[in-house]
């Protein structure tokens, strides 16, 4: 789904400041469940700079990985060479995600609501839908057992929106998970205009960073319900240079997914 | 190859028109790493009709069947092309029915594999900590809430997937069909094992005592084997690990394909219905191609697995 660029500053595209600063929230993280396309920038970005003791794990059965190319999907060869331990799905589902070892979930939303219920199955109706999305994965399992969970998506009217379409994947509900899952659900959203985390007590998403070049009313534009704004709002610090080459020319050298 | 067991080396063709039949269900499985394109090919120029096609990820082998009107359900996962978008002759037909409805019956990633382990085990059902207060099952009431039998709190029960023809890709096996893979090993253990029929399709077939020299390699016994085929780089564009790598830019190419119906028989004709067979395929593929899905060399260390005569 297309989303307006927001403005940045020159030097660096909307999409690297999103993976920046997605990396920079891995840092004291452990292990982390990573999805394909940013999320994978982001978390090979982290191993590099704020979180070196990260272990990587990918769905496709993977932990401890040390991909030694861009993986282009999750089931890349380049992320078994060299990796600590190849599983069955079963395993890593059952003894890695449902076992409680998983400190941090990546995942991808299609739509938001304030409260991160995510909607990757259908746009439109699930019976005759408008758009047929590609459904759960394992989304749905990651967002009730990742310990956390952190979403990287692109911001608009049409993702960030007061009702999604339908629910593949459950956030803080109407304001409050169940006391019964085991993981604390979303934690951090990133966008291409700022970083967005949860208020304990309602549930509900507040804008608590800004990128920079971004302003509040461009957040709150592109935002389909009244957005509340952190009264002590932050901005990012600007990609660093380093950040920016291990970016172009390590991790994504031909631009799949950063241009 | 021991006479009792060496019948079961045969032709692709001959173990499709053999083994699979007109509205069977049909899991072609392998995640991402060794997806049997040429299994899948093979169904389609057998112009086989009215298939349940079972796989966590329909991926473009089940968009060019679905493509080629061979199926009238898919039972899944996650409906995309990995890495790259949407599959577009899927899309057709479940957005506009487009030529004809498709049925979907629709779970997560763990839910898939607990139905497979449920098939496997022949279990009515298997447990798991996922579809808590996600639509999902209310799309799909075959996922079900129970409680704990221990007083424990509740989880969501999903039903056993029993294929009637599993097709499983190693990278080598014996004539017996005892298969090893290496590599990422998805669910192919647990849907050959529910399956009613087994066919495994193989980069090598090795002697039997390669098999035995390293028998922590072996995903799949040929006890519960039908048919063993031989077909190298039978996974294209999906890959084998060690064998050849991933052939991304088909699955690029696919998506401008896949978007045009007219360009999707076009392309069928020419790469499945208009070929013999595979090895037809792999040539056609090209020399220059297949060196570039060259993976290069990492090899493991032997282990010793001690004599004890």
């Amino acid at each position: 789904m297309s989303s307006p660029a927001p403005k940045v500053e020159s030097g660096y595209s909307a999409t690297e400041m999103m993976i920046v600063a997605s990396a920079r929230q891995l840092a004291g993280e452990r292990v982390c469940f990573v999805g394909v396309g940013p999320p994978n920038i982001a978390c090979n970005l982290a191993r590099r700079t704020v979180a070196p003791e990260l272990e990587l794990v990918y769905e496709s059965g993977v932990f401890g990985a040390v991909p030694a190319r861009l993986p282009l999907s999750i089931g890349d060869p380049t992320l078994v060479t060299g990796a600590a331990s190849v599983t069955s799905m079963f395993e890593l589902f059952a003894y890695y995600l449902q076992g409680g070892l998983i400190d941090v979930g990546f995942l991808g939303a299609s739509q938001i609501d304030r409260y991160g219920n995510i909607n990757t199955t259908v746009i439109g109706s699930y019976r005759s839908p408008k758009v047929r999305l590609p459904g759960s994965g394992g989304a749905c399992e990651i967002a009730l057992n990742a310990g956390k969970v952190f979403v990287i998506m692109p911001q608009s009217r049409r993702s960030f929106v007061e009702r999604i379409d339908f629910r593949t994947s459950p956030g803080h509900l109407a304001g409050v998970r169940h006391t019964d899952w085991p993981g604390s659900g979303p934690a951090v959203v990133v966008t291409g205009f700022g970083v967005y985390r949860f208020e304990k007590s309602t549930g509900e998403m507040y804008l608590a960073v800004v990128h920079p070049g971004v302003t509040v009313e461009e957040a709150r534009e592109n935002t389909s319900w009244d957005l509340t704004v952190s009264s002590e709002l932050e901005t990012t610090p600007a990609p660093t240079a380093e950040e920016l080459r291990l970016i172009r020319e390590e991790l994504d050298p031909e631009g799949a997914y950063t241009r | 190859m021991t006479e009792r067991s060496s019948g079961k080396v045969t032709t692709m063709q001959h173990a499709i028109a053999d083994l699979v039949r007109d509205g069977d269900a049909v899991a072609i499985e392998g995640f991402t790493h060794l997806i049997c394109f040429a299994a899948g090919h093979e169904i389609i120029r057998q112009r086989k009709r009215d298939l349940t096609l079972c796989r966590l990820t329909p991926d473009v082998v089940y968009d060019q069947m679905v493509g080629a009107g061979v199926a009238a359900k898919l039972v899944f996962s996650w409906l995309g092309n990995p890495g790259v978008g949407s599959l577009h002759a899927i899309r057709r037909r479940v957005e506009r029915a487009d030529p004809a409805p498709l049925e979907l019956e629709e779970y997560s990633h763990f839910g898939m594999v607990c139905r497979y382990t449920a098939g496997a085990s022949r279990l009515p059902f298997f447990p798991l900590r996922s579809y808590s207060e996600s639509d999902l099952p209310v799309a799909n009431p075959r996922i079900v809430p129970i409680d704990s039998p221990y007083g424990d709190g509740s989880v969501y029960a999903v039903p056993p997937l029993n294929p009637d023809v599993a097709i499983v890709h190693a990278q080598r096996a014996d004539a017996r069909g005892d298969a090893q893979i290496w590599g990422l090993l998805g669910c192919q253990k647990e849907a050959a094992f529910a399956a009613d029929r087994v066919i495994v399709v193989c980069e090598e077939v090795v002697d039997e005592e390669v098999i035995r020299r390293d028998p922590n390699r072996t995903v799949i016994p040929g006890l519960i084997v039908d048919a063993v085929v031989e077909e190298p780089k039978g996974c294209h564009p999906s890959y084998a690990q060690g064998y050849y790598d991933r052939d991304n830019r088909f699955y690029l190419d696919w998506d401008g394909i896949a978007r045009d119906a007219d360009r999707l028989e076009a392309w069928l004709d020419e790469w499945v219905r208009g070929l013999e067979s595979h090895a037809e395929y792999v040539e056609k593929v090209g020399a220059e191609r297949w060196a570039r899905l060259a993976p290069g060399e990492a090899w493991s260390d032997p282990v010793n697995y001690g004599k004890y005569s």
